[in-house]
């Protein structure tokens, strides 16, 4: 009897042993080789019917909003994982997720790392605000492209600057001394800043450049919207950029910003949406930083969903495939009603309607999806 | 029952007793069954021992593992960029520059100054639970306290960090007359510096008590008073002990992530004095590694890991000689 249950624990420990070791060796093939993860995901995809997406963490909120309705709408789960931008596009490129969701199209070091295709969707914009620390400035302050550029550069070191009082007319700037916040962490609200800037600052083109992470010349790094708030909130004299939907609920004083059209625009829903108004690329990927439309805040973005526009890999169904456009299309009609109330930008109409067209674009087996 | 209990032969006479009380029978069962026992004992004591041999070996080959995959994933990165990496003083994703000077400065300075700040609280909290206070309630209270301090989130440093300590620090920074942005190393080494403190002083005062008290009694019977005994008797030798103590939280400063990047000010501009802003190698990975967007990126960020897990094997390795040296004398 004794010996029996010793031979059982005997036998568990092995079972134990070899356990530990088959984990241990599988993770270490998973840096590797990238087909034994995607297998794995399509196997858990088959177990049960939810989609699963990745990608840009702007898009969160809206997302698990937009989800959680379309669930009671199409009773379909969707499995969205807030892993930041440039992780979603390589879990893309492993074919892991069904979809990606990026605050910046694919570059082409990116795209040419796909197997196959992929189509960009616009579905939501925001903006990125500028938001300042200055206890004695009761007016909002304005900026515009080139003093930004250079505060951000570093050659504007005082709030006194005869280059800021010069647009802001009737203000009394201090002399305090300017400290910079921006992220620390890749993110695609820096890409969208470093865009602007780059647009607005050929100094800033060459010295620094655009990316979700530069080499920024000046100022302190926090980790998240909520790192560099913090740094704003606690240091006199300091400027950062932020998201809108961050300042707004958490009601930090912010910029005007001049735009193209030489309009100091206050950031907004509205002025975002404004802002995406513009005549859009048939692939929709547009920077819409320093926007033509006149009423447009000029520091905006999309935010997009990328999937691969032959939906027919890894042995995919149809069902799955028609069920990801239906949801995506869903998501660009009614699901923008739930925007507003989260302070996203709704989806302009020139963008719903290159949205649309591109979502007929994609195909299971050669045949269009959406009719 | 009529057996002795003298001079411990007790078992014997109950051994002897029993045996003529059984049958032959009896006996060879008994022989039998003690047999299988000590058979048993035997297969025991091996599955045992090979069970140990592979949980070593499983922690060898691991480290191994990392190892050679923190080599092949950086392998990219060492090849475009070869040794000009480690004292690049530009780190530029969207040129792919990459250099590491700057973190590893950071990461030294930061790390060293937290372990300079550190040891006199961790040392004299070793002497006076180790020796001045062993027992009681305020030595458990304190003990337990310092303990805690290790079991603490780093993540919840690195709050407190910046909501509490940073806005004491550009007071500071203020009076002294420096750049009052109050986020730099001096505040992440003051952070590290607490965090770092239970290992060395939980390390040191089991080092303490260990001192034999003959020793001690020898020294007070010489007259020495409790200082004098302390500081020859006692410090002499406990040294490699508190040593290897320090050389553990130095491990953990090093490594330290979370708290630091919360308030070190992450810039990878070279910091000009410790109250400037920096960024250690850690921090930059923690901050990076999910937008690396383009392949030699990622392979940089890797190689900083890289970079990391030698500068802890050299600083293990140097730390080991020197406690050698300690104990040989």
């Amino acid at each position: 009897m004794k010996q029996n249950l010793f031979t059982i624990k005997r036998s568990l420990l092995t079972g134990a042993f070899f356990a530990i070791m088959s984990v241990a060796f599988v993770s270490c093939g998973g840096g590797g080789g990238s087909t034994s993860g995607s297998d794995s995901a399509n196997n858990n995809a088959s177990a049960d019917d939810a989609l699963i997406g990745a990608g840009s963490s702007f898009d969160n909120p809206l997302f698990s909003k937009q989800f959680a309705e379309y669930n009671k709408v199409g009773g379909l789960k969707v499995n969205y994982q807030s892993v930041g931008s440039g992780a979603g596009i390589s879990q893309l490129t492993n074919k892991t997720v069904d979809f990606g969701a990026s605050d910046a199209p694919m570059n082409g070091k990116q795209d040419s790392a796909l197997t196959a295709p992929a189509i960009h969707i616009p579905i939501t914009a925001g903006a990125v605000v500028l938001s300042y620390n200055l206890p004695e400035v009761k007016d909002t302050l304005m900026l515009s492209p080139e003093v930004l550029a250079n505060i951000f550069l570093g050659t504007i070191t005082k709030w006194n600057d005869p280059k800021i009082a010069a647009i802001n007319k009737g203000v009394k700037l201090p002399a305090t001394s300017i400290v910079i916040a921006h992220r620390s962490d890749g993110s695609g609200t820096s890409n969208i800043f470093t865009t602007y800037l780059s647009k607005v600052s050929a100094d800033w083109n060459t010295k620094v450049g655009k990316g979700s992470s530069v080499n920024w010349p000046v100022g302190l790094g926090g980790k998240g919207n909520e790192g560099v708030a913090g740094l704003i909130k606690q240091t006199p004299g300091a400027i950062g950029y932020i998201e809108l939907a961050y300042a707004i609920q958490n009601q930090m004083a912010y910029a005007k910003v001049q735009n193209k059209a030489g309009n100091f625009i206050t950031p907004s829903i509205a002025s975002v949406t404004a802002a995406a108004n513009v005549q859009i690329p048939a692939d929709s990927k547009i920077s819409l930083t320093n926007t033509e439309a006149t009423d447009g805040y000029p520091i905006s973005g999309f935010s997009w969903v990328i999937i691969y526009k032959e939906q027919k890999y890894n042995s995919r169904t149809q069902e799955r495939a028609t069920s990801l456009l239906k949801l995506l299309s869903w998501m660009i009609h009614d699901g923008q009603q739930f925007s507003g109330a989260l302070n996203y930008a709704p989806l302009s109409p020139a963008a719903v309607s290159v949205g649309d067209a591109i979502l007929k674009s994609a195909t299971y087996d050669g045949k269009a999806i959406l009719q | 029952m009529d057996t002795s209990v003298e001079n411990g032969i007790v078992t014997r006479s109950e051994l002897q007793l029993r045996v003529t009380n059984s049958t032959p029978e009896a006996i060879a069962a008994k022989a039998k069954k003690s047999l299988k026992r000590s058979f048993r004992h035997i297969r025991t004591e091996s599955v045992f021992k090979r069970t140990l041999i592979i949980m070593g070996l499983v922690m060898v080959i691991l480290v191994l593992g990392i190892f050679l995959t923190l080599v092949v994933q950086s392998l990219p990165s060492i090849k475009s960029l070869g040794l000009k990496y480690l004292w690049g003083k530009v780190w530029d994703p969207v040129q792919d520059i990459y250099g590491a000077f700057p973190f590893l400065l950071g990461t030294l300075i930061s790390s060293f100054l937290a372990l300079i700040i550190s040891i006199p609280f961790s040392v004299a909290v070793a002497i006076f639970l180790g020796e001045y206070h062993p027992k009681g309630w305020l030595p458990d209270f304190l003990k337990n306290t310092v303990e805690l301090i290790a079991a603490v989130p780093s993540v919840i440093y690195g709050f407190w960090g910046l909501a509490i300590l940073v806005p004491m620090v550009r007071t500071l920074e203020n009076h002294i007359g420096v750049e009052p942005v109050g986020v730099g190393i001096f505040s992440s080494s003051l952070i590290l510096a607490v965090m770092i403190i239970p290992y060395a002083a939980s390390l040191g005062r089991s080092m303490i008590q260990l001192v034999p008290s003959p020793l001690k009694e020898a020294a007070y019977g010489l007259g020495a008073t409790r200082w004098e005994v302390i500081r020859s008797v006692v410090l002499p030798y406990t040294k490699s002990g508190l040593f290897a103590g320090i050389l553990l939280s130095l491990g953990r400063a090093l490594g330290e992530t979370m708290a630091v990047t919360m308030v070190i000010g992450n810039t990878s501009i070279i910091p000009k004095n410790i109250f400037a802003p920096g960024n250690t190698m850690a921090s930059v990975i923690a901050n990076e590694f999910t937008e690396a967007d383009k392949p030699v990126y990622v392979s940089a960020l890797i190689e900083l890991g890289l970079v990391l897990f030698l500068v802890t094997v050299v600083i293990n390795l140097i730390g080991k000689k020197i406690i050698d040296r300690f104990t040989n004398d």
